[in-house]
């Protein structure tokens, strides 16, 4: 018994077996969504962290132990969106060719997003601080942390919104475009890049290329249109 | 595979540097994106070195974001009692958002695509 204590305490001060346990997670969700033909809903972010939530909460262990070993997976995600050069470089003559749309939509996706929550909320009669905690839900996370920052939000609280709204976009991409009969895969991707940012462009690449590449152009453009955008809003609407 | 982490991890390290050296409002990572492509545009032929870890690393960008999506199912407790409400919000907002997007790059599109020969 004291033997299997001491294994247990040695794992759970280790960065080891959380690691472990969210690649585990994800191959099996994202095995599951690929067997299933990756509909909408079977999301692999929502299925891992369906899949790790209950052991965390079985083995009593709390986010900061947590993340101990999942902060290696974390850190990828900055290697990884300069690594959408790429997409972006393989589609640049046809993204040379749509300017104007790219530049319009961004503007109409991102005043929209912010725009829309921050009088939604007004009408729920939520607090101001959640009010303002919404405003940048759209964009990437560490610029929307920095926007709830300055204009008087709570981050932990925006940090909570954006990874929900992030999930939110990726599941309802599909069965919106599908039911508006939108076939343009740069007018699908551009959308749910600019509404939710990075889990949405995961989902555009999981479901077309071209989708991804103008995906990611929305986010990156949308990283900076929203820092400026929002401080705004917020002065008229709020 | 080691080169392609180096530019991706330096593109990144000068990004940072920039955006905290400059007080500028764009995260570090997305002006490292911004250099690389301008790193592409003059030595293109790096594209082909890059692309087979780059490959694997965006076919599986949904993994990046788990460690961040356990956290917010363990913070639960900062939405309190408006949990209905945000979900409700989140869910139109996203929405509208996405459709206002669509909209207007199919309806530009659409009135573009008349002048050009």
């Amino acid at each position: 018994m004291t033997e299997v204590t001491s294994l247990w305490s040695y794992l759970a001060t280790s960065p080891l077996i959380w690691l472990t346990a969210t690649i585990f997670a994800y191959l099996v969700a994202d095995g599951v969504a690929r067997h299933l033909g990756n509909p909408p809903w079977a999301n692999p972010v929502l299925l891992s962290v369906l899949l790790i939530i209950p052991v965390l909460w079985l083995t009593q262990t709390d986010y900061t132990a947590y993340f101990e070993g999942a902060q290696f997976i974390h850190f990828l995600l900055g290697p990884a969106t300069v690594a959408l050069a790429l997409p972006l470089w393989d589609n640049r003559d046809t993204i040379r060719t749509s300017v104007a749309p790219i530049v319009l939509a961004l503007l109409t996706g991102s005043i929209v997003a912010a725009g829309s929550a921050i009088i939604l909320a007004r009408a729920f009669g939520l607090p101001t601080e959640v009010l303002l905690s919404l405003a940048p839900k759209s964009t990437t996370a560490p610029v929307a942390l920095g926007i709830s920052e300055a204009i008087g939000g709570i981050p932990a609280l925006t940090a909570v919104l954006v990874i929900m709204t992030g999930i939110i976009g990726a599941v309802t991409v599909t069965p919106l475009m599908n039911l508006l009969r939108i076939t343009d895969w740069r007018a699908r991707g551009f959308a749910v890049g600019v509404a939710a940012h990075g889990i949405g462009t995961a989902r555009a690449f999981q479901v077309n290329p071209v989708a991804g590449a103008y995906a990611s152009i929305a986010m990156a453009l949308n990283a900076l249109l929203t820092s400026l955008i929002v401080p705004l809003l917020v002065r008229w609407l709020v | 595979m080691l080169h392609t982490l180096g530019l991706l991890l330096g593109c990144q390290l000068l990004g940072e540097v920039a955006a905290r050296g400059f007080g500028l409002p764009m995260p570090g990572p997305v002006l490292g994106l911004a250099l690389l492509l301008l790193i592409f545009s003059v030595m293109p032929t790096l594209t082909e070195r890059l692309r087979p870890t780059t490959t694997v690393i965006l076919a599986n960008l949904s993994f990046l974001f788990v460690p961040a999506g356990v956290g917010v199912i363990g913070s639960f407790a900062v939405l309190s009692e408006d949990v209905i409400a945000l979900l409700a919000i989140l869910f139109l907002s996203t929405v509208f958002s996405m459709l206002a997007a669509v909209g207007t790059f199919i309806g530009v599109r659409y009135a573009t695509a008349r002048w050009v020969p």
